[in-house]
């Protein structure tokens, strides 16, 4: 068990100090913590493997359009592998098997995992694959890895998540494609001058990328602004919570706790090193703007939404990449439910189920970093889990604010969908050792009704 | 029968989803305690708004009953004296229904036009008032807003609406043979232009919450909530209040314009109508129109055109005066009683008298993929139940599978639902040669072709493989039940379900018990239809059972005039101009030649000689000729893919000739050969009451309306009789008798009638 865990430690070549552990230890390991207040001491358990999260990092996330604007996907990826192997000082075969999450595929590059890192200098004998699962394919990245590593296949595994936003797939109409295939078949002059003749005006409009649920085609700003109103959430609310999140973001920011961030020498451009998102206001400029969604009495907006989800309405948009190379554990858990009328409440379902999982309570947990897809959608889940909402045996109260999302979010960091789940897990053990607690809590919504919750401890001295 | 298309009139019956006018029989509170505390109307100040609530206690549904509307004019006026209040918002606190419209029984409890004609006129006063608040008034819909609620909702100043699908905005009065008598044929031109009114007043189609914004009929919409901290239901209705409360602050400090900008095409629309020969060409299409429909049968849709013409002519003075009085004249016309027996008959069959089975049926098995298979797998998969449909050739199956896809698609076209929800309803439907499966079948229906001897094989083979619990249902329009069940080991799990084609359209349902048929059997049958949304009717098992043995005389009186001579179009014109929405000869050819040879010879031998009329020689050569009617190309006409016009087939004249009967000419007259068709079949639906196959005389209208087209405004075979009178029935009948025999004579139960006026089928 923890030999195995040590094996990874020695082929990470890192100082153990420098890991966060997910999962368990061994009972036969002795530590000794100094946070005795826990319902549980460790969430090792004997004859079951720890996963541990050795290094986290990433790539600034930058607004859609802006530094990124000429790279693709595979470029950011493997900007952050880059980093990762420098931070790291990791042989370039050091890993067995490389994981990827991304939700809008470039069609040339898509298993990204593995042109990132056949360009980043990984051994081209190391497998990779790319997954997909919306707003926490990166988690699900992590934890496919964890099953790997559990399952016996692997002992070191990278696990990430990129999103590109600077350019997106965006297609001929299906009619077009249809003549465009058929003039391939056609075999004689005539087949093809009919064909070509058959093109219509309404041929040439494109098709983008849908931005709505396809089971419900609705998007989900709306469907966060119709939560909200559910939950009775109000707009006040919602703006001070984006405003908490900005301001956090941008203290967090400046006393550089950001640590997971790397630099990045864009080609042609100019070395980037910050997140370009941040952008705390007052009160009042966020109550001046209006609905994004449900107009004219929605009180989703601009503002108070996360900037991926909502790019019509701000034109911003970020580029990141997340690398973890980590251990996974079992402490965690999927859900879905209905992807109509709960749609961004994963959080609410994900917690309870991974805390029971875990054997902790909410008061157990020292650090919280959930999604923040809409400040509306946060506070609802807030909402519901301090209510009847949740059957009375799984209820399990509330994150204190005071322990939740105290970096900014994706709110104020940004949401490169297919990138945010590192980089919470990330954050979450950047901030166990920044103050000392024991365990940490990710939980996230996802496109589908999907959710995620994961808890983390904090790797014994 | 097989095959009966509703067409016209009946059509407009069938897309109707939602009350309109719900009978509100509780009336046994008192009026004291009704004067202490208010009961129906209720308020509440929130800051500078008044929410005034409707709820009625005693019902479902909210109705402009008496209790209602008094209660209302006490609220508003406290409301317009609150010097605290600047606007107020109307609301129901039913989910599901602002308010369905005006209590009908009101309306049926005067005893002259006069008085309905007064009734029409207080409405009015009162939304007049509304109209004229100083203090602008929101409508805050959700759920059913038709009739006098829609009346209600456009006198207000604003109108916001859930997008909800239990919201829909109407004004389907005219079904009921009446019009909008509260300012509705007023107001509605003003508002929607007047091709929109007349649309939305002539069909009495329900719009939904989308439309009516598009229209211009709400201004503003919201969403409906999922669950949260309160029920969807409940939250749903306080965040539409909410919203409303922001409009009425709004129109207050007037953020909110109440005059809206109008659009281009709304300009030149305008400008067009302001032409007096422009309005005038309109009235006139329009009035066409619906006299090509409705053969000047109806009343109502000419009394409509009649008060907005008046209104938008004359002004609003004689406007307002025309509708009441026009809609105090359609309240006792016969007509409207017609029709609103109908309705209450309809609601009356959407019930189950049966009570409740012991086992819901979850599985549905279906043999025979053919149109009536496929049709009946069409309207239940979309119910949640998981459907097989069995065939015992690919080809067969595939065609049955393509239909169910081809109806769903249709709907999601028409955007009634999302191809997502289409899929996950075809997910339900598992396409089969084989019984697999048949285990865990709740109930089979079998769609197999009209022969005993097939129907006691299949019988055989899904006994063998299903639970015990399963029920048999056989569709079939002719052969008795009781015969079916003979081959069957548990003949109490036995029932006939006979379906109308095309099973998605026509709304009846013929349920068909014998003497062993088990009361659960039925309870779970007549379920299993209200699930299909089916109108129902549970008869009694014998030849033709109810609907089919009433069509075979109308049907052989058919082929003896065609064999005298009559034109099939001209013996068509004959049977619409008497209300029918679809003609004799066109419906032969929609039941199909061979079907109707088929039942006239087995119902012949079942009933002897009564059943003559017409050789049935006609219809066995027209189907050794390949004239089986529409299916076929060829029957009475010749059907062309594509064309709607229709010629007559010009080899029946060979036919008929060679068939040719001399007509008499004491019982020829257009009149005589409309009542020899009607007499027949109104006496033997009679003979169906006496003899009791059916239940009851409500039962027995609204299966000749919905399922063989009886035309509505006579309400039915037993309406028709009470109001045309038992007595000239019998007399036309006894001439008849002269001429053609017993094919005439009137049944007991109808000399019963004939003999003492004050018999009668409807109170």
């Amino acid at each position: 068990m923890a030999a195995m865990m040590l094996n990874a430690m020695r082929r990470c070549s890192l100082r153990p100090s420098w890991a966060m552990r997910f999962g368990e230890l061994s009972s036969n390991n002795v530590f000794s913590l100094s946070v005795q207040t826990k319902s549980k001491k460790t969430l090792a358990r004997p004859g079951v493997k720890n996963i541990v999260l050795v290094e986290g990092v990433r790539t600034p996330f930058l607004l859609s359009g802006t530094t990124y604007a000429d790279l693709m996907p595979h470029d950011l990826a493997r900007a952050a592998l880059q980093g990762l192997l420098n931070r790291t000082n990791l042989p370039k075969d050091a890993v067995d098997y490389i994981i990827y999450g991304t939700v809008i595929q470039e069609v040339k590059t898509s298993n990204v995992a593995r042109e990132a890192a056949l360009g980043a200098g990984f051994s081209d004998k190391i497998p990779a694959h790319t997954v997909t699962m919306a707003c926490i394919s990166s988690n699900q990245a992590m934890t496919t890895g964890a099953g790997l590593i559990a399952a016996g296949q692997c002992d070191a595994i990278v696990a990430g998540g990129v999103e590109f936003m600077s350019d997106v797939p965006i297609r001929h109409s299906r009619k077009m494609r249809k003549t465009m295939l058929s003039l391939s078949r056609a075999k004689t002059l005539g087949q093809r001058l009919g064909l070509i003749g058959s093109i219509r005006l309404a041929h040439l409009t494109p098709e983008l990328p849908a931005v709505a649920e396809f089971s419900t085609a609705e998007t989900m700003g709306h469907s966060a602004d119709r939560l909200a109103a559910a939950f009775g959430v109000s707009r006040l609310e919602q703006d001070e919570f984006a405003l908490r999140s900005h301001t956090l973001a941008k203290k967090a920011q400046d006393d550089g706790l950001l640590q997971d961030v790397i630099s990045f020498k864009v080609p042609g451009r100019d070395i980037v090193s910050k997140d370009n998102g941040i952008r705390p206001s007052s009160m009042e400029q966020l109550k001046k703007l209006k609905p994004a969604f449900i107009k004219p009495h929605g009180t989703v907006t601009a503002a108070n939404s996360s900037f991926l989800v909502n790019t019509r309405h701000t034109h911003i948009q970020n580029d990141i990449l997340i690398v973890s190379c980590f251990h996974p554990g079992r402490d965690f858990v999927y859900v879905s439910q209905d992807p109509k009328d709960q749609l961004l409440l994963g959080p609410t379902y994900g917690t309870p189920k991974a805390l029971e999982r875990a054997g902790l309570s909410m008061s157990d947990i020292d650090v919280f970093e959930f999604h923040e897809a809409f400040a509306g959608q946060i506070m609802a889940n807030l909402k519901a889990m301090d209510s009847d909402w949740l059957p009375r045996h799984t209820w399990v109260g509330t994150p204190p604010m005071e322990k939740f999302n105290l970096w900014g979010g994706s709110l104020s960091l940004g949401h490169p969908f297919g990138a945010t789940g590192c980089r919470l897990v990330t954050t979450v053990a950047h901030r166990l050792q920044k103050e000392g607690g024991q365990y940490g809590l990710v939980a996230a919504c996802a496109a589908g009704g999907q959710g995620h919750a994961m808890v983390i401890e904090a790797y014994p001295q | 029968m097989a095959g009966a298309r509703a067409l016209g009139v009946l059509s407009r019956f069938t897309s109707r989803r939602y009350a309109l006018f719900i009978g509100n029989n509780f009336r046994t509170f008192s009026m004291a305690p009704a004067l202490l505390a208010r009961t129906h109307v209720n308020y509440e100040v929130k800051g500078d708004v008044a929410v005034v609530r409707i709820n009625d206690p005693s019902s479902k549904v909210n109705t402009l009953s008496v209790q209602m509307q008094r209660e209302m004019t006490e609220v508003m006026n406290e409301v317009w004296a609150n010097n605290a209040v600047q606007s107020a918002v109307l609301i129901s606190s039913k989910p599901g229904c602002f308010i369905a419209g005006a209590d009908i029984n009101m309306i049926q409890a005067c005893n002259s036009p006069e008085e309905v004609t007064t009734l029409s006129q207080e409405g009015q006063k009162m939304f007049e008032r509304i109209e004229n608040s100083p203090k602008p008034v929101v409508a805050a819909i959700n759920g059913s807003c038709l009739g006098g609620g829609l009346e209600f909702a456009i006198a207000c100043q604003y109108r916001v609406a859930t997008k909800s699908k239990k919201t829909v905005l109407g004004t389907p009065e005219v079904m009921l043979g009446l019009l909008p008598g509260a300012g509705g044929t007023q107001r509605l031109p003003k508002m929607l232009g007047l091709p929109s009114a007349f649309d939305m007043m002539l069909t009495g189609r329900n719009i939904r919450a989308d439309k009516a914004k598009k229209m211009g009929l709400v201004d503003q919409l919201v969403d409906p909530l999922g669950p949260g901290l309160k029920s969807p239901e409940e939250r749903t209705i306080d965040y539409l209040e909410e919203v409303a409360i922001e409009c009425a602050r709004g129109i207050v400090s007037k953020k909110i314009p109440l005059r809206k900008e109008k659009g281009r095409m709304q300009k030149i629309q305008d400008h067009i109508m302001s032409y007096g020969f422009v309005r005038n060409q309109i009235y006139k299409t329009v009035h066409g129109k619906v006299m090509k429909q409705s053969k000047g049968l109806y009343p109502a849709p000419l009394k409509i055109i009649e008060s907005v013409k008046t209104g938008v002519e004359q002004g609003p003075d004689a406007g307002y005066l025309a509708e009441s009085q026009n809609f105090g004249e359609l309240a006792k016309t016969s007509e409207s009683a017609a029709l609103i027996g109908l309705y209450h008959g309809q609601v009356a069959c959407k019930k189950n008298r049966f009570g409740t089975p012991q086992k819901e049926v979850k599985t549905l098995a279906i043999l025979g993929a053919g149109l009536m298979g496929a049709g009946i797998a069409q309207v239940t998969v979309d119910k949640g139940v998981h459907t097989v449909l069995k065939d015992t050739a690919v080809a067969g199956l595939a065609r049955g599978e393509q239909q169910v896809y081809k109806g769903l698609n249709d709907k999601t076209r028409k955007k009634n639902i999302t191809s997502f929800q289409r899929d996950s309803i075809l997910s339900n439907l598992t396409g089969q040669l084989d019984y697999r499966g048949f285990e865990n079948a709740d109930m089979v229906i079998e769609a197999v072709f009209e022969d005993i001897n097939i129907k006691h094989a299949v019988l055989k083979e899904v006994e063998a493989v299903v639970s015990p619990h399963c029920i048999f249902a056989s569709n079939t329009s002719a052969l008795p039940i009781k015969d079916i069940a003979a081959a069957s080991k548990r003949p109490d799990k036995v029932i006939g379900m006979h379906y109308f084609s095309p099973v998605d359209k026509m709304q009846l349902l013929e349920i068909i018990s014998t003497d062993q048929t088990s009361k659960d059997t039925i309870a779970s049958a007549v379920a299993v239809g209200l699930k299909q949304g089916k109108v129902i009717i549970v008869v009694g098992d014998g030849p033709g059972f109810y609907t089919t043995r009433c069509l075979a005389p109308m049907l052989a009186e058919a082929v003896r005039v065609l064999q005298e001579g009559v034109d099939p179009k001209k013996l068509d014109g004959l049977t619409t101009s008497f209300g029918f929405p679809v003609g004799a000869a066109t419906l032969a050819d929609e039941v199909g030649i061979d079907v109707a040879a088929h039942v006239a010879e087995d119902l012949g031998k079942a009933f002897g000689s009564r059943f003559g009329g017409g050789n049935v020689e006609v219809l066995k050569t027209m189907v050794d000729l390949g004239f089986k009617g529409r299916k076929s190309g060829k029957g009475c006409y010749v059907y062309q893919p594509g064309l709607k016009t229709k010629e007559v087939n010009p080899d029946i004249g060979d036919i008929l000739e060679k068939y040719r009967i001399t007509p008499n000419p004491a019982v020829s007259s257009d009149s005589d050969v409309q009542y020899r068709l009607v007499s027949r079949f109104v006496n033997e639906a009679v003979m169906c009451l006496q003899e009791g196959i059916l239940n009851g005389p409500l039962e027995g209208d609204i299966g000749a309306v919905f399922g063989l087209g009886f035309p509505p405004c006579l309400g039915g075979p037993f309406r028709f009789v009470d109001s045309f009178g038992a007595d000239k029935l019998v007399e036309k009948m006894r001439r008849f008798e002269a001429v053609y025999g017993n094919h005439f004579t009137p049944c007991q139960l109808l000399l019963d009638h004939a003999n003492d006026s004050s018999k009668k089928f409807h109170k």
